[in-house]
């Protein structure tokens, strides 16, 4: 693929991507309808309805804003996007797993979604502007990782303190800070690079950098300590410093970042164990999820996914014929199970793809660069994306302990969806280079 | 940098991979295991989502047992009318304990997962109507269960009837029997307690007597002690030395005739026909000896002894004393030629054998159930007779019948005559054991003539009369019942 040109400029082939994304989600919804009552619901024909005006706009937007874009992204992202609304949509409402109606939330934050998609791209008129404002937007991101904890804002909802709540908007702050963090690094670690590489310093094996030039990496690993010991997430924790961490290596070509990471991590996760009992306990129910003496408590969520999965088989049950409502939080963590059992084999090894196929764009992306900021952002908005789809479906099928977070572009939930858009919209706006507007006034070329 | 970008993205494909190998792993390689896990409630959900087919007699009425639907997490419940007449027939079907019997053997009929069923799932699945099983008629008749259960009252033990000509089952009792209902609850706990008690109950409840199980049959083996002789050249007129024991060889055990003394209606020399009649051990030990083990491992094979019978529910088939045991030890021979040592037969099979005398010497394949029909009433499965095989010549069995005959017309077995019908039986008391009362047995079809039913009873341990049992005192009036029922003659 490498030596392939980049499919730059192609908006046909983004339109029939896009037209087949579209007729996969409203069948996808068609036929959960089906499944549950048997027949097409009156929803339905106004769903595709919706459905079709969210995704040409989606198209039109990037057509307009940045023509010269990947035409893969926005397509294989809102097919992701679809099949999570159709399964929500057949997820609640049921007492067990959600207790109203919450296809319609969903849909009103996929067009929230689908506005911060297109004010990202207007806004973003060349993703080099974002290298100016380097501290500014790390602050934002580090600001909105500890947003929760400020008294009176933050809600500890099932043990983990990550939402903010004003009034009756409530949201997950830390999923956009995922996005400062990740520009900020960008910006950081292209400026500061080749400080980092050098290597004046030794500590036992490893060769380390000035300890000035440290500092960015230990207040990583102390911000992630917090998001871990006073937010109890070990999902976001671990996806922070680990996007740190890779970032930190991708700009450096040093692999004592990477050993070093790993050690701090380790100490993290360490102390975590003894002080909580809670990283433990993950591990120890991902080992033992099915034993007979847990399989009803502790192990009852992760259990329930395997069989899930399992019962879904290679085809599937069908949409709507399954029960993945016995997953706890199916709509959420549990998103990757639910999908399983209804689609079978063919639709885990399809979300997989899909996942995979974005990601490669990602990078693809990202070695188009000519300069190492639109590098490093391509790239590090790519990991960000594969690590945390990684994280959840490697917990969800016990591949790693499990940790709570979601599954991008999938999961119910606006915070999330919102920030992946605006991910969507920059690995976007990068693979295409300056808007036309821009390009206009700049002359020619860039 | 782009050298790291290009690892970054083969490490996280990488990943990837690792997560298209466990998902693989979870949905195809221990599907299975993973779905059967029993915490899974998956499966057992999406199978009581079905109406379940009801199980019928043979009249296509009397309900052995049928669905309603229930409010709880499982949509429809199992219940059995009557439930401890029918619990062998049908079994249970336990959320917990799986399913038993009929409902076990034709569960794809049930339960609607039959191809022929497909089309009618189809179009319940397009009306969004629950999926519905099929019906599954039997052929038990349940006035005649009834009687026989009425006769054999509580003692443990166990009728079968069938009809020699098509090898349809009529009754299948067993005493003890269970409750399936308990069993059958969704109530996880309601079904552990029932299935503990059964447990402890004494008998083995939860194993047929009749189909199930198997005990030494004594002198009804003598019915086929006798095929082999005139199967090998033998008449009912053959003679035998007359003394009151056998002394066996290679021992100092011998036989005796039931009652001591030597064969009645015999001088010094008895013929094979009085000694059937009068069910003289002796006699039958020398017949053993005579022919020899072989012939009479032979003779039981052809009856199904050893063999796999094909039936609807699990059939325990008779067992024969192996000839491995008979080497050195030739009173194992006469012992097994009069049903003790280690023979061991069903009240099913042994009425299936006095079907096979009935039906000209061929033994039909015992059949349990008649037809299925789909959820419109449409006949979908239909169970045709089938012959299964023919262990006797058909001079053989007129030559039986009339011994048979005169084992109820003046012999051992003169309580199961009936006026004006002729009968044809045989009767068994295996002492088995010097500790506990005999096994008493009565295997007999009528009319002798025209045979339309056979029955084998067995009441275990003497049924209360202690050493006093026989198979023509406690086991033939018992027999005798159900035959007048059938034939319309009872009172």
């Amino acid at each position: 693929m490498s030596e392939a040109a980049a499919p730059r400029g192609r908006p046909r082939v983004q339109l029939a991507l896009t037209v087949l994304a579209l007729v996969l989600a409203s069948g996808a919804y068609a036929l959960v309808s089906l499944g549950r009552t048997g027949g097409i619901t009156p929803d339905v024909p106004l769903v595709a309805g919706l459905l079709l005006a969210g995704y040409l706009s989606g198209h039109l937007l990037v057509r307009r804003l940045a023509p010269t874009a990947d035409p893969v992204f926005f397509p294989v992202a809102s097919l992701l996007t679809g099949l999570g609304f159709a399964m929500i949509y057949r997820l609640g409402p049921d007492l067990r797993t959600a207790p109203q109606n919450i296809a319609l939330p969903q849909g009103i934050w996929m067009t929230v979604a689908l506005v911060a998609f297109g004010l990202t791209l207007w806004l973003v008129k060349d993703h080099r502007q974002l290298d100016a404002f380097t501290y500014t937007i790390g602050l934002v991101g580090i600001a909105l990782l500890l947003l929760p904890l400020v008294p009176g804002l933050g809600r500890t909802v099932n043990g983990a303190q990550l939402w903010v709540e004003i009034g009756p908007l409530r949201f997950q702050p830390s999923e956009l800070g995922k996005v400062a963090v990740v520009v900020f690094l960008a910006s950081y670690l292209n400026a500061k690079k080749e400080i980092l590489q050098l290597a004046p310093g030794r500590l036992g094996p490893f060769q380390l950098p000035q300890a000035r030039h440290l500092g960015p990496v230990l207040v990583a690993w102390g911000v992630s300590l917090v998001i871990l010991f006073v937010q109890k997430d070990i999902g976001a924790s671990l996806l922070y410093f680990g996007i740190f961490v890779l970032m930190l290596w991708l700009a450096t070509a040093r692999g004592a970042y990477l050993s070093l990471g790993i050690v701090l991590f380790a100490i993290g996760a360490v102390i975590g164990a003894s002080q909580f009992g809670h990283v433990e306990s993950r591990i120890d129910i991902r080992l033992h999820a099915l034993d007979p003496q847990i399989v009803q408590d502790e192990g009852y969520q992760l259990a329930q996914a395997q069989f899930a999965m399992a019962t879904g088989g290679i085809a599937g049950s069908g949409l709507g014929q399954g029960l993945p409502t016995y997953i706890p939080f199916a709509y959420t963590d549990f998103m990757f199970a639910a999908l399983g059992e209804e689609l079978g084999l063919f639709g885990s090894v399809g979300v997989l793809l899909l996942f995979v196929v974005l990601i490669g764009r990602g990078f693809r992306a990202a070695l188009d660069q000519s300069e190492g900021f639109g590098k490093l952002l391509a790239a590090g908005l790519a990991t960000v994306l594969g690590v945390q789809a990684f994280i959840i479906i490697g917990g969800v099928t016990r591949l790693i302990p499990l940790t709570g977070i979601t599954l991008p572009f999938v999961s119910y939930g606006g915070s999330s969806l919102v920030a992946n858009y605006v991910i969507l919209a920059l690995l976007i706006r990068t693979s295409a280079g300056p808007a036309p507007s821009l390009r206009a006034r700049e002359g020619v070329g860039g | 940098m782009d050298r790291q970008i290009r690892r970054m993205a083969v490490a996280l494909l990488g990943l990837f991979l690792l997560l298209l190998a466990q998902v693989n792993y979870i949905q195809v390689f221990a599907a299975d295991e993973l779905a059967n896990n029993p915490a899974n409630r998956r499966l057992i959900i999406q199978e009581y989502e079905v109406d379940r087919g009801d199980i019928l007699a043979r009249d296509a009425r009397t309900v052995l047992a049928r669905s309603v639907t229930s409010r709880g997490e499982l949509r429809f419940l199992r219940r059995y009318p009557d439930p401890h007449l029918y619990a062998g027939i049908t079994g249970y079907y336990s959320v917990v304990f799986g399913r038993s019997e009929l409902e076990q053997s034709y569960n794809d009929y049930l339960s609607g997962r039959a191809p022929a069923l497909f089309p009618t799932n189809l179009v319940d699945e397009l009306l969004g109507r629950p999926k519905r099983g099929a019906t599954v008629i039997t052929t038990i008749d349940p006035r005649l269960q009834e009687v026989a259960r009425d006769a054999l009252g509580d003692r443990p033990g166990a009728v079968a009837a069938v009809d020699p000509a098509t090898g349809e089952v009529l009754v299948l009792v067993s005493v003890p029997s269970f409750n399936p209902n308990p069993l059958s609850s969704h109530d996880p706990a309601t079904a552990r307690d029932a299935w503990r008690a059964l447990q402890d109950a004494p008998g083995q409840p939860l194993l047929a007597n009749a189909n199930d199980l198997f005990y030494p049959p004594g002198s009804t083996f003598k019915i086929l002690t006798a095929a082999a002789a005139l199967e090998n050249g033998l008449g009912p007129d053959s003679e035998w030395d007359n003394p009151p024991e056998l002394d066996l060889p290679q021992t100092e055990s011998t036989i005796t005739n039931a009652g001591g003394g030597t064969c009645p209606g015999g001088g010094e020399r008895v013929t094979l026909a009085r000694a059937f009649q009068y069910s003289c051990n002796v006699i039958f030990g020398e017949i053993g000896l005579e022919l020899g083990g072989e012939r009479l491992a032979e003779q039981s094979e052809a009856f199904g002894f050893e063999q796999d019978v094909p039936f609807d529910i699990p059939f325990r088939e008779g067992q024969f004393s192996t000839l491995d045991s008979f080497e050195n030890d030739q009173p194992a021979v006469a012992r097994s030629a009069i049903g003790l040592q280690d023979v061991r037969a069903n009240p099913l099979h042994m009425a299936l054998v006095g079907a096979a005398i009935a039906n000209d010497g061929v033994l039909m394949r015992p059949q349990l159930v008649r037809e299925v029909r789909g959820p419109q009433g449409l006949v979908i499965d239909e169970m045709d007779p089938e012959e299964w095989g023919r262990p006797i010549s058909s001079e053989t069995a007129s030559i039986l019948t009339e011994l048979m005959e005169s084992v109820v017309e003046a012999g051992t077995g003169t309580a199961a005559r009936i006026p004006g019908i002729p009968v044809a039986g045989k009767t068994g008391t295996a002492r088995y054991s010097n500790e506990a009362p005999p096994h008493v047995w009565f295997v007999a079809f009528a009319p002798a003539d025209q045979p339309r039913i056979a029955v084998a009873v067995v009441v275990l341990n003497g049924g209360g009369f202690g050493d006093e049992a026989s198979g023509g005192r406690v086991a033939a009036p018992i027999a005798r019942a159900v035959i007048e029922a059938y034939l319309g003659t009872g009172g």
